[in-house]
């Protein structure tokens, strides 16, 4: 009896246990980081939580990790789950730190003027394509017509005789957006395979022949024999282009807060403007530090030198 | 579990002896009490995510006022405010549908000719090793079964066929394959329990085995294999990652079946992480949902119904 006794115990115990934790959650973690204030050199304490855009994930862990090394008693959890999550998040205030693709003026359903910007990088991205199609540098009047579907065959664009395979993003990802807006001057790509990951589009490209998408710097490597980056209007699509402004596709990784941010907040985006990472952890990961940059760029597109 | 059912009577045994019957009724009440909790909480575990689903799902209808005609029948989906917002999700709706029934023309025969193979035909060699297979076939994740698609299935078709690859048969063989075990296991166990007299009846009138199979068997159980294929289907509706994996997420509808299509699932899952809470875009991926609420609750009836009509 006392067996079962005790695993009926359990098991309600369990189950009660179950049904709380899924009520409970929400506001439990908000920030308590303490320290900041004494000086930056301090190691700082506590613990916040950074996530949203998965394009900025991989730079964000990087940067967690180093900055854990100097302060161990912090502790930074880092995940993904999109912009759109980043941003609803940070809104929300489940997330300390929202990470998005986009500027959160962009999106409906966000008290923007709550949040705080914060630009820790820029990413350039531009057509990717595959070897086969012969085409490496495209007008961008081509451009449109090859994502518009108005021309469905290569030739028509100086390339192979090969039909066009689209690879798109899903609605509302960040690539896409700017992609759309600065590559397509705003106009709505055909129909094609859609993938969220941009690992998936490179492989895509990479097996497909004739097939065309588009991804950030950072996914094109030499090895890729396959995939090829399109120069647009004859402007090769490099860093250097990018921080000049005379190459069009880029967008701004922001780090929002909910207010102005404080203690650990504060001590990590400090860390991730701080030259240590923007100069070597940035260009490591393949994005351009935000403070190279000779062009600024606000919510509505508008370009200015800076 | 058995081991603590016998303390369990031995004891109170024991005790009944000892002091009349205080402790048992307490015991009898305590057992009501943890098996009456377990029943309830799934109860309103299940309403509570209806609940939950149908008010998230109402959102878009009510606070976005999309019409609910134009969302259930409309062509184009743009509803991220890219050019005119659009939120027709028929494409997603025909591709769940089509993806479901064509797995499910995939799964049924195969499902059922293998349990007749191994109730019937070879029934301690199949039981010995095709039951195992079978098991081991529930038990591999869907992400798996995509992975393989993507690299074996997907550059098939794209090498025998005009198009991509990524396409709806592509997604009908993966998801077939994965809802083949639950209907062959489900189909198997409908056979066994069709009773031995019927079978001698059948032998005794000078039937052969195939007759007997043909015209006996397979009649008698007609109503459990019919709910071993709609269980099956109702696992292929709400797939989503495999699906997703080589199905292309075209939001155009499909023209081929080795054209690229998208399914309800899919799409959610695509978009979900891209969107902000109570936007006009999160709002109808709710919609979608319930949409996929709506249909299994929909092949729940039609089991229900099947199963009432069961002759054996």
């Amino acid at each position: 009896m006392k067996k079962f006794k005790s695993l009926a115990i359990m098991f309600t115990f369990v189950l009660v246990m179950g049904v709380l934790a899924a009520c409970g959650g929400g506001n439990d973690n908000s920030s308590n980081g303490n320290g900041g204030e004494e000086g930056s050199s301090e190691a700082v304490s506590g613990s916040i939580i950074v996530g949203g855009s998965s394009a900025l994930q991989p730079l964000a862990a990087a940067a967690v990790e180093q900055f854990q090394q100097n302060n161990p008693d912090a502790q930074i959890d880092v995940q993904g789950g999109g912009s759109g999550t980043g941003l609803s998040e940070v809104a929300a205030g489940n997330f300390d730190i929202g990470n998005a693709d986009y500027f959160a003026e962009s999106k409906e359903g966000i008290e923007a003027s709550e949040l705080v910007d914060h630009k820790v990088a820029v990413v350039g991205m531009t057509a990717a394509v595959n070897a086969e199609a012969g085409v490496t540098d495209i007008s961008k009047e081509d451009l449109i017509k090859v994502f518009t579907g108005e021309v469905t065959n290569w030739k028509d664009v100086g390339g192979e005789d090969m039909e066009i395979q689209l690879v798109n993003r899903p609605d509302g990802s960040g690539t896409r957006a700017t992609f759309n807006e600065f590559g397509l001057d705003g106009a709505t790509p055909a129909e094609g395979i859609t993938e969220d990951s941009s690992n998936t589009v490179k492989k895509i490209v990479n097996d497909t022949p004739g097939a065309v998408g588009y991804l950030a710097f950072s996914y094109f490597d030499d090895s890729d024999s396959n995939v090829k980056k399109m120069a647009i209007d004859g402007v090769e699509a490099t860093d250097e282009n990018v921080k000049t402004g005379d190459f069009p596709i880029w967008a701004y990784e922001h780090m929002y807060t909910k207010g102005e941010p404080e203690g650990l907040e504060k001590a990590f985006l400090d860390y991730m403007m701080s030259d240590e990472i923007q100069t070597s952890l940035v260009p490591e990961q393949g994005y351009i530090a935000a403070s190279e940059m000779k062009v600024e760029r606000d919510a509505e597109g508008n370009q200015s030198d800076l | 579990m058995s081991n603590s059912n016998y303390s369990s009577t031995s004891s109170s045994t024991h005790r009944l002896i000892k002091n009349k019957n205080g402790s048992v009724k307490r015991n009898e009440l305590r057992g009501k009490v943890v098996v009456y909790s377990c029943a309830v909480l799934i109860i309103i575990a299940t309403i509570a995510i209806t609940l939950f689903l149908t008010i998230k799902g109402l959102q878009s209808f009510i606070v976005n006022g999309v019409n609910v005609g134009e969302f259930l029948t409309g062509l184009t989906w743009s509803p991220s405010g890219e050019g005119d917002v659009a939120y027709g999700a028929f494409p997603f709706i025909f591709g769940s549908f089509s993806v479901t029934f064509l797995a499910a023309l995939f799964a049924a025969p195969l499902g059922i000719g293998s349990a007749i193979f191994m109730t019937e035909i070879a029934k301690t060699w199949g039981q010995k090793v095709l039951q195992p297979v079978i098991e081991i076939l529930v038990g591999i994740p869907s992400v798996v079964y995509g992975l393989i698609g993507l690299t074996v299935i997907v550059p098939l078709i794209r090498e025998h066929s005009s198009g991509i690859g990524f396409s709806l048969l592509a997604g009908m063989i993966v998801v077939g394959v994965m809802i083949l075990p639950t209907v062959t296991s489900i189909s198997a166990d409908a056979l066994k329990s069709i009773p031995q007299d019927i079978k001698d009846a059948s032998y005794g009138l000078g039937a052969t085995r195939w007759q007997t199979i043909y015209k006996v068997i397979l009649p008698a159980a007609m109503p459990s294999l019919a709910t071993a294929v709609v269980l099956g289907m109702a696992r292929a509706f709400g797939e989503a990652l495999a699906v997703q994996m080589v199905i292309g997420n075209s939001k155009a509808l499909p023209e081929s079946i080795t054209d690229q299509a998208a399914t309800l699932t899919s799409i959610i899952t695509l978009s979900m992480g891209h969107t902000t809470y109570g936007s006009l875009h999160n709002n109808l991926l709710w919609s979608l949902g319930l949409i996929l609420l709506v249909m299994s609750y929909v092949f729940i009836i039609i089991i229900r119904f099947i199963s009432s009509r069961r002759k054996v």
